[in-house]
């Protein structure tokens, strides 16, 4: 299959990245690891004019941590992050990063694509709303920092202006007594999750839970913050009787659609089975447990 | 119609300086087997689900049908035909033809270089580790118990060397 005839550039820098995208107008689009632009130019859903290649622009796929934030260049690949140190340091990273599609989309695709994209069904979205998250936006007036939660602001729909570019991603780096996890379901390897949730819980001491972040992912137009469930956690003892409530809520603040890969009620019922299992795998990782988790498909 | 200036694509395969100019819509599959008739890589479902156009891009596998060729100007780029060496089959390729890790074939240039890919993060892998590195690559035929013998054969036989 062919895309529609485009032209290409190569931007060498940033600021060249964001000078194309000015001479170039609306019709241009920047391209990174492609995993979700190019199929979609092949199936003529998306028919940009031009293409901004930001792949040769070197510093923009570093990993670094400083002063408690972990700063992502927005060309890291899933399969960096899957490989880094920075997955040991919060969990939820290396969950979500191991386990988006499969080996060849892990190692070609990135996170600043992914969130620029911002399919209703990517996993950075859901995971990283479940830690303090920024994405970092350069433009001709420069950057501007925009928390995550103001950058995604529909299905396919974020705050980037057309002249403007991802350049990296800032995580906080959880306090101590915090573990997370990131689970989804998903019917094969290649494919977007039918259901998932993220899970952040900071512990006060073995059994009381201080504070938690729950969010839900493809089971709306954008990632969903799970306040309500949230609520029946915070400052709560992690019982069975309140992990169901936080589950329940969750079920409650779901708002799927049925498609290909499952009717509204069973995704409604999948995304709370998943939330009550990420809060038992993140209260365990907050005490110091090391707990595989991720996603989960037929055959692994 | 946006000016579809043809691009310059200079890569090496399988250790050989290769180059052809080409539209930049043009896919790294097509590139490789149109362009410089390399036609081991097969396109199965074209839609990056398959993995039958796997090939290594820079010491990693990635799906030819979801690359554009100007995307890997400069690249280090392995495909099927650069494994055997001298007339004499690289040790996977000579564990899935011992195994029979293959009926039809289609697949198989694609599972070749995902067990490159596997073996090299992991040289012994576990069942769970061979089940979540060619995930990425479907076979219709065998239901994979010989693809899994291979790759279990294929690593013991690289560890010796």
């Amino acid at each position: 299959m062919y895309a529609a005839p485009f032209s290409y550039h190569r931007a060498a820098s940033l600021q060249e990245a964001v000078k194309l995208l000015q001479e170039l107008g609306e019709e241009a689009r920047v391209i990174a690891g492609g995993q979700s632009l190019i199929p979609l130019m092949k199936m003529r859903m998306a028919r940009p004019a031009a293409l901004i290649d930001i792949n040769f622009i070197s510093g923009l796929s570093d990993i670094q941590t400083s002063k408690g934030e972990l700063r992502i260049g927005a060309t890291v690949r899933h399969a960096d992050l899957e490989n880094s140190s920075a997955g040991t340091t919060i969990p939820i990273v290396h969950d979500c990063a191991a386990g988006i599609a499969d080996v060849q989309v892990r190692n070609q695709g990135t996170i600043g694509g992914s969130l620029a994209e911002a399919d209703p069904s990517g996993d950075w979205g859901t995971a990283l709303l479940a830690l303090e998250s920024s994405v970092i936006c350069a433009g001709p007036d420069g950057q501007r920092t925009v928390p995550l939660e103001d950058f995604i602001k529909d299905a396919y729909t974020t705050v980037l202006a057309h002249n403007e570019v991802v350049t990296a991603i800032q995580v906080k780096i959880p306090p101590k007594h915090s573990g997370g996890a990131h689970l989804a379901f998903k019917r094969s390897a290649p494919v977007y999750p039918t259901a998932s949730a993220s899970v952040q819980l900071t512990m006060e001491d073995h059994h009381m839970c201080k504070d938690a972040r729950i969010v839900l992912g493809c089971v709306g137009l954008t990632a969903i913050r799970a306040k309500e469930a949230e609520k029946a956690l915070q400052g709560k003892a992690l019982e069975e009787k309140n992990v169901r409530a936080a589950a329940d809520a969750a079920r409650a603040a779901a708002e799927p659609q049925s498609d290909m890969r499952g009717s509204a009620d069973y995704k409604r019922l999948l995304v709370g089975t998943l939330v009550k299992r990420a809060i038992g795998i993140a209260a365990r990782r907050a005490r110091g447990e090391s707990v595989p988790a991720g996603h989960e498909y037929a055959g692994r | 119609m946006p000016d579809v200036k043809k691009i310059l694509v200079r890569v090496r395969v399988n250790g050989a300086p290769r180059e052809a100019e080409v539209e930049p819509r043009t896919l790294l599959v097509e590139f490789l087997r149109e362009h410089l008739n390399l036609t081991g890589t097969h396109i199965g479902c074209d839609t990056s689900y398959c993995g039958a156009c796997t090939v290594i891009v820079n010491g990693r596998t990635v799906k030819a049908c979801t690359l554009f060729a100007p995307m890997a100007d400069g690249a280090e780029i392995t495909t099927v035909e650069g494994l055997a060496k001298d007339g004499q089959l690289h040790p996977v390729q000579e564990a899935f033809a011992e195994c029979h890790g293959l009926q039809c074939g289609y697949c198989t240039p694609g599972l070749l270089l995902s067990t490159l890919q596997l073996l090299k993060k992991y040289p012994r892998p576990t069942d769970s580790q061979i089940r979540k590195g060619i995930a990425g690559n479907t076979c219709r035929c065998t239901g994979y118990q010989n693809i899994f013998k291979s790759i279990r054969m294929a690593a013991s036989e690289m560890e010796k060397h």
